[in-house]
């Protein structure tokens, strides 16, 4: 079940993905996206962070598509006279970018937990467990809206928007690591019971050498599964907190932050400023998820056949 | 009458416990409150002289030691009253509630969506698995977890109110007051205004209660009990309804009320799109202009909204099903 033996069968992946269409062009639509945010200040013909570059007389240029749209602009442009389509690049760099650290530190936090919770038991256990059952109650949307809706109100929206990826990673980052505890704990204790960790214990290997060496490797798929998955919330959450005007400043704005500040356009007619970012998140929040659960059958035997 | 004990029992050590999380959280109100807010700001501005200020601060109390100022801070919460607000001038707890029955109507609404789509579709897609109909209903769930609430609602708007301007798409429209309670579903007006924001807080929920309702019905259907059921002669709908959708519905009570501040999260948004002049709202207005004693009401009155919830379903699911154990329930 590790990584290791799936990638051997090109085959049986090559079968896999001809029977889910979906996640094959979820997969090419992630990987083209992923290009163009990470070569972003090639691509994009406009540097959107830098105001004095905007005119006013360019502001709200429909996309290319409706009448009196400017070649310069493909997708249009805001209030600002900023070029949409550059915008959405780098927006959606910002976006990726903190879903993934937040991502990071919850798997940092919650394997290592949920791996002593399972191999350890008993009282680290229900430690663990109770932590997490804690931690989970309190809805993490709420709670990140909160300390961020503190941090504005305490320290001022400047203060806020200087900090706002840091901030976001970490509000995010934290308030989900029981997800990864409770996958790692109970792959954990499924793998401390098979009989190579007893060979390993007897061998005389220190419980840190078990745990890191043995059944780290062999928990990583269901691990990679719910870290998609989670990936897609990281960045539903960081687009609302956004939205709400407690995420990224309109000065660096995320698709969540381009969402808002097109928003006041819409009763204008000038609706593309909201709902193409709006659009584009969708599009990669429905990726990721179509992946996630492709994954998840691919690395699960049993539910491969179906 | 051992079980009545027992239950009186368990009531009354979830109280215990309700209390002691309220306290925990007006703890942290009054951290936050006297960590980030001026009170003398509340009451006389920026441009009054040092001395004056320091006279006054003395005259309040506000120079007593942390600890006599927590204690005076819970008494006054015990009695109602958590402060002034700087942008109302008015008791914060009065202008927190006078919003409440807007966000109350707004959850309503979508609630009601939820329990008609859910329960059909959900109960659909357990019987006939593999149906056309199944997969139609699991990719729309699947389709409505990856579309974030707000972009639901703007698209919405953009559709039915900006293109087709068949419905309004901000306010609560035409209001009626019944006492205290300002309602808006006594009026036409009041209820075109609330469909798009119901619709929209209602497509965030649906889908996790599809699959909730999907997976406790297949559960159910694999019981002996409801082969039982069919082997005596009972219709297919009967043994559905009767009999594994009531067993089903227990769970449901359970995860549902988990999912309170989530959904409270999500009326935020919600009112944020259509600017729904509900607690959330409020609460925005709040952090934008700095109100600190306004804030952290809203956050002791949303907090003691989770705390009733959780108790009230912990009772409920004690007494749907006599087998919750009274001793292992945390």
């Amino acid at each position: 079940m590790s990584l290791a033996v799936t990638r051997t069968r090109p085959r049986a992946l090559a079968t896999f993905a001809a029977a889910r269409p979906g996640a094959v062009i979820a997969s090419l639509l992630l990987g083209i996206v992923a290009l163009a945010c990470l070569f972003a200040p090639l691509i994009a013909p406009q540097d959107p962070f830098d105001l004095s570059s905007f005119d006013l007389l360019d502001s709200e240029l429909p996309p290319f598509w409706q009448e009196g749209s400017d070649a310069r602009f493909v997708l249009g442009t805001d209030a600002q006279g900023r070029d949409l389509f550059s915008a959405i690049l780098y927006g959606t760099r910002i976006s990726l970018l903190v879903g993934i650290l937040a991502v990071v530190i919850q798997a940092a936090i919650g394997v290592p937990l949920g791996l002593c919770a399972g191999y350890f038991r008993g009282r680290v256990d229900s430690m663990v467990s109770r932590a997490a059952d804690i931690q989970l109650s309190l809805s993490t949307l709420m709670m990140a809206i909160i300390v961020m809706a503190l941090v504005r109100a305490g320290f001022g929206g400047e203060v806020l928007g200087r900090f706002a990826v840091p901030l976001l990673v970490l509000v995010i980052g934290l308030a989900e690591w029981p997800v990864f505890a409770r996958t790692a704990r109970a792959a954990t204790l499924v793998e401390g019971a098979k009989d190579y960790v007893r060979a390993a214990r007897a061998l005389g290997s220190t419980d840190g050498a078990i745990v890191r060496r043995h059944i780290l490797p062999n928990i990583l798929s269901p691990l990679v599964v719910v870290a998609t998955t989670q990936v897609a919330g990281a960045i539903m959450a960081e687009a609302a907190l956004s939205f709400l005007g407690l995420g990224m400043p309109v000065t660096k704005p995320s698709l969540g932050t381009l969402i808002r500040s097109g928003y006041d356009l819409m009763f204008a007619g000038a609706w593309w400023v909201t709902v193409l970012p709006g659009l584009v998140l969708i599009g990669v929040l429905i990726s990721v998820n179509v992946l996630g659960d492709a994954l998840r059958d691919w690395l699960d035997p049993r539910r491969r056949t179906r | 009458m051992k079980a009545l004990a027992a239950g009186a029992a368990f009531f009354a050590r979830r109280l215990f416990q309700a209390l002691l999380v309220m306290l925990a959280i007006l703890v942290i109100a009054f951290a936050v409150r006297t960590s980030l807010g001026d009170p003398l700001r509340e009451i006389m501005g920026q441009a009054v002289p040092e001395s004056e200020r320091a006279e006054l601060r003395h005259e309040l109390g506000l120079d007593a030691p942390w600890p006599v100022q927590l204690a005076r801070y819970l008494g006054d919460a015990a009695t109602g009253d958590l402060g002034t607000s700087i942008i109302y001038k008015k008791p914060t707890v009065a202008a927190v509630l006078a919003k409440f029955p807007a966000s109350f109507e707004l959850v309503l609404g979508a609630s009601l969506i939820v329990l008609l789509l859910s329960l059909p579709g959900g109960v659909y897609a357990a019987v006939r698995p593999g149906a056309l109909g199944t997969k139609l209903v699991l990719s729309v769930s699947v389709l409505g977890i990856s579309v974030p609430v707000f972009v639901t609602g703007i698209i919405l708007i953009t559709v039915f109110s900006v293109w087709l301007g068949w419905l309004p798409a901000f306010g609560r429209g035409e209001t009626v007051d019944l006492g205290p309670w300002q309602t808006g579903l006594l009026t036409r007006d009041g209820l075109e205004h609330l469909l798009l924001p119901a619709l929209t807080l209602s497509s965030i929920m649906l889908p996790l209660f599809i699959r909730l309702v999907r997976g406790a019905m297949l559960d159910e259907l694999g019981h002996d009990y409801v082969r039982t059921a069919r082997a005596k002669g009972a219709s297919p709908l009967r043994v559905w309804l009767v009999h594994a959708l009531r067993n089903a519905l227990l769970p449901l009570v359970a995860v549902g009320g988990l999912q309170v501040g989530t959904l409270i999260a999500y009326t935020l948004l919600t009112e944020t799109v259509f600017q729904w002049p509900g607690m959330g709202f409020l609460f925005l207005e709040a952090v934008t202009r700095a109100d600190i004693p306004l804030i952290t009401t809203y956050l002791v009155l949303v907090g003691l909204l989770f705390v009733i919830t959780n108790t009230i379903v912990d009772l409920v699911s004690l007494m749907l099903d006599p087998r919750v154990s009274l001793e292992a329930t945390p």
